[in-house]
């Protein structure tokens, strides 16, 4: 993108003062170089999101924007509903509470050193994963429902991890208000047999080693020592938040004129809050985050089993588990006045600063876990919310690296077979059903995270704690 | 991998565009039928070679939509819901319109990895780069972006 757009605020703030339908600025975190890189389209869906009725401070952008739907991925926006505010359903995104989860293994990277490969292929034999694949639950009507409900929570009372875990997950697990009712009968079918299962595209479960400490303090709260071996899950709620995207931005398209909001692009399709629509998509979105706990606690379960026939005696405890496509009410501070907001996050991670009532008790005082992940070949990070944070993005950071390049760009540049010899001649095991997968899923098709991360530390939205790199990537 | 395909009289053909996160799906016809098919074998092959996919069983899907654009969409978040629901490819499609209403039969076989090699599941048709068109030369273009 040309930054003659954009006032510089500071090396990593740049900003578009309203013009035309636009109610609030339009702000970008990132760097000069990470911007340039940026599709155009996210300056003109930023700003377009910017003219959204109710939507209040500004339409914010993370260090790893790209060109989505209707908002950009990497977008950050709260809107009032005492102001006419509006909920979007491509604000939230198809894939609805798609996040990152990261467990301790509590075991060094030199002890599973030769028991690795056994790692992946048993990993990869267990957690179901890529296209066609189903899991082992099968969810009758009734249990949908109380799975939509209950979420993580739900897992857990059927036998899939412990309680403690519940208190590392956003919403301690279970997110109030779903509404099943509200989830249609296609989405239901689409996810029948998916609890516990990967998915495919950037979704993955990795090991990965704790090589960095920049923050000693944070690290020792949230446990980390280098050398250690963590896992992360990556993915979302699966067939279900999908078709709930699908069915709702339709809805929304057609909905939107009778509710006078002028659309600048059909993917920004929006209703009042405070609307018949706007409600059902809140229950509805509600319970498909529900469903993406549930599933990556039914993963993390199956995780444990691989863990404990491998590795006998081995614990694996949650760190944090960040959902980054979501909206989600919140008590915003805004020009001194406390509000209510419905913060839109899609490819964001909300990242809660020190005190923060939602976090945890062993946390509160110092914040929560960012988890940021990687590419294969890449570092994943975890950082850690800010209390400036708060001010600046409505406590949200960045959640990736976000694609340079397209995917018939990659299969052009790499070749499944000799990108996974490549990544295991540097120690990376790659397991994936499919190699043309692989190939798109390269980690040179994905911008650099580092460059991402320092952007997000140096404009405050959150601070390096850990840098990790993989060892194991199981891949969809 | 191609990233086209052209069938009878090379007047229809799939074609895919390029999007920097997902992928953009383009069907061309004699016919607005016609790009609805290709457009729809284009979808099978961001996920497949549609060559590999035997059009051994039939599925019925039918949809409804305001306008034409609308109505592509419906058609291939139809077929992304029996993709995903029944763990099928599809690779051969006879689409029959009247108005805005839409009546068709998709013919494929459930997903076998080791065969297919399926690289990445659709989550859903959108509403970027929608088009649905006549040129000049009386082709009818059907296109827009999915997310993968």
């Amino acid at each position: 993108m040309n930054l003659d757009q954009f006032r510089q605020v500071s090396e990593v703030e740049w900003r578009v003062e309203p013009f035309g339908k636009m109610r609030v600025p339009a702000v970008i975190y990132a760097d000069a170089a990470l911007i340039r890189e940026m599709d155009d389209k996210v300056y003109e869906q930023l700003t377009n999101v910017a003219t959204l009725p109710g939507i209040v401070q500004a339409a914010c952008a993370m260090p790893d924007a790209h060109w989505g739907y209707g908002f950009p991925i990497g977008g950050v926006a709260a809107f009032d509903a005492d102001e006419g505010g509006v909920i979007s359903a491509g604000g939230v995104g198809f894939d609805i509470s798609c996040g990152v989860r990261t467990l301790h293994t509590g075991l060094k990277a030199n002890e599973i050193a030769p028991l690795k490969a056994r790692l992946a292929d048993r990993l990869f034999a267990r957690i179901p994963v890529g296209v066609g694949s189903t899991g082992q639950l099968r969810l009758n009507a009734t249990e949908m429902d109380a799975m939509l409900r209950g979420g993580a929570r739900w897992a857990v009372e059927h036998g899939y991890g412990s309680a403690a875990d519940l208190d590392r997950i956003e919403e301690h697990g279970c997110m109030a208000g779903a509404e099943p009712s509200q989830v249609s009968d296609q989405a239901k079918r689409r996810q029948r047999d998916e609890i516990g299962t990967l998915g495919s595209g950037n979704h993955y479960l990795e090991l990965q080693e704790i090589v960095e400490i920049y923050d000693t303090q944070a690290a020792d709260r949230f446990k980390l020592l280098p050398g250690e071996v963590v896992v992360s899950i990556h993915c979302g709620s699966r067939g279900l938040g999908h078709q709930i995207g699908t069915e709702f931005l339709r809805q929304m398209v057609i909905a939107a004129p009778g509710y006078g909001i002028d659309l600048p692009d059909r993917e920004l399709a929006c209703a009042p809050i405070r609307s018949p629509l706007g409600q059902a998509y809140l229950g509805a979105m509600r319970a498909a985050i529900n469903c993406a706990l549930a599933n990556r606690q039914v993963i993390t379960h199956l995780t444990r089993q691989v863990f404990a026939d491998v590795l006998p005696g081995s614990h694996l405890t949650l760190i944090y588990d960040v959902s980054h496509n979501t909206c989600k009410l919140e008590p915003h501070t805004v020009d001194g006045q406390s509000r209510r907001l419905y913060v839109h996050r899609k490819g964001a991670t909300r990242a809660f600063g020190p005190g923060h009532p939602a976090l945890p008790g062993d946390l509160r005082d110092i914040g929560q876990p960012v988890l940021i992940g990687g590419s294969m070949g890449t570092a994943s990070y975890i950082l850690i919310g800010t209390e400036e944070g708060r001010a600046r993005a409505f406590s949200s950071a960045c959640h990736g690296a976000g694609r340079a390049m397209s995917r018939h760009q990659a299969t052009r540049l790499w070749h499944g077979p000799a990108l996974v010899d490549e990544l295991a001649s540097r120690g990376i095991l790659i397991r994936s059903p499919s190699l043309r997968g692989v190939a798109e899923e390269a980690p040179g098709a994905y911008k650099d995270v580092s460059a991402v991360v320092e952007a997000a530390d140096r404009a405050g939205l959150a601070r390096k704690v850990a840098r990790l790199k993989p060892l194991v990537c199981i891949k969809g | 991998m191609s990233q086209t395909g052209e069938v009878d009289s090379g007047v229809a053909y799939w074609a895919h565009f390029p999007h920097q996160a997902d992928m953009g799906v383009r069907g061309v016809g004699l016919t607005r039928e016609a790009a609805f098919e290709q457009a729809a074998l284009a979808m099978t092959a961001v996920v497949t070679d549609p060559t590999q996919v035997v059009p051994a069983m039939a599925v019925t899907i039918r949809c409804e939509a305001p306008d034409d654009e609308l109505l592509l969409v419906d058609w291939l978040n139809a077929l992304i819901l029996e993709m995903a629901a029944r763990h099928m490819l599809f690779s051969r499609f006879a689409v029959e319109l009247d108005g805005h209403r839409l009546s068709a039969t998709a013919w494929g076989e459930p997903v076998d990895p080791e065969r297919h090699q399926p690289a990445v599941e659709i989550k859903g048709a959108t509403y970027t780069e929608l088009q649905m068109e006549r040129d000049d030369a009386g082709r009818w273009l059907a296109q827009c972006v999915v997310d993968v």
